[in-house]
């Protein structure tokens, strides 16, 4: 069955399929499918402002939500252990290839951020030689990208995500 | 509650369907039961609001502690994610 997809859906499709075979992921290749996700992820934009996860209940507060926002915090766990994301939009090369069950994976995001939204982690505490760094070091909580500059950058540069995203790591 | 009802040649069970209308595996499994001919109720959780949500998350957690979707009701029996081989054994399929 083909469905018909407004063109900022398909516009929206190419971009991150782009940018995720730049970044060495792939797209969902059943292009109906991952349509109907993408065409999901404007309909959260257009609801909450931001493109909250399609298969996961947003608060419709940034904040609580900030570790499902697409791609989410638990996107790469997932691809290593499933072959697939949450919500397969994303899948590995396994996955593609048939050499992995394709059906939905268990949830990993922690049960009590259903209820309440994420909670921050404390943040990281400074000890002994780290201190000596000229720099902090910044860390992309999507996808682990790393840099030492004085900010974290305005977008992940493997990723994508936005600058509240980064946590600083050293 | 606002469940919307679907009705089918098949209503040998009674099934209920907890979704999100942007969910892809919410979408595989209502797909699912339309080519089936199952008939079912279902709600999408993403479109309520206020008390009415509250309401039926509370129902969603009993089924399946940790609220995630679809969580789908088979007669007794509680379906988490979209388990195609678990769902068409419950329906006989
Ligand atoms: S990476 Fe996958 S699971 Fe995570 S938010 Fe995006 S679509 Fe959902």
């Amino acid at each position: 069955m083909t469905e018909e997809f407004p063109p900022e859906v398909v516009k929206l499709y190419e971009q991150l399929k782009k940018e995720a075979e730049e970044a060495g992921y792939n797209l969902n290749p059943d292009r109906n499918f991952t349509l109907g996700l993408v065409a999901a992820l404007l309909t959260n934009e257009k609801r909450y402002g931001y493109r909250a996860c399609p298969c996961r209940l947003a608060l419709g507060d940034k904040e609580k939500d900030i570790d499902i926002i697409c791609p989410c915090y638990y996107r790469d766990a997932d691809l290593e252990e499933f072959g697939a994301c949450y919500c397969a939009l994303y899948v590995s090369d396994d996955w593609i290839a048939g050499r992995i069950r394709k059906g939905s994976i268990p949830e990993r995001r922690p049960a009590q951020f259903f209820i309440s939204g994420y909670a921050e982690p404390a943040p990281v505490t400074n000890t002994g030689e780290m201190t000596k760094l000229s720099l902090p070091v910044w860390r992309c909580k999507v996808c682990g990208y790393l840099c030492a500059r004085p900010e974290p950058p305005g977008k992940c540069p493997i990723c994508k995500a936005g600058k509240e995203r980064f946590e600083r790591f050293i | 509650m606002p469940f919307k009802k679907i009705s089918g040649k098949n209503n040998k069970h009674q099934v209920i369907l907890f979704a999100l209308s942007t969910c892809g595996w919410c979408r595989m499994t209502k797909e699912l039961f339309n080519s089936n001919g199952i008939e079912y109720e279902f709600i999408d959780v993403d479109l309520t609001s206020g008390p009415e949500r509250e309401e039926i998350i509370k129902r969603v957690r009993q089924l399946n502690p940790r609220g995630s979707f679809p969580t789908i009701q088979i007669d007794d029996q509680v379906v988490v994610g979209y388990d195609e081989e678990r769902i068409r054994e419950l329906l006989e399929i």
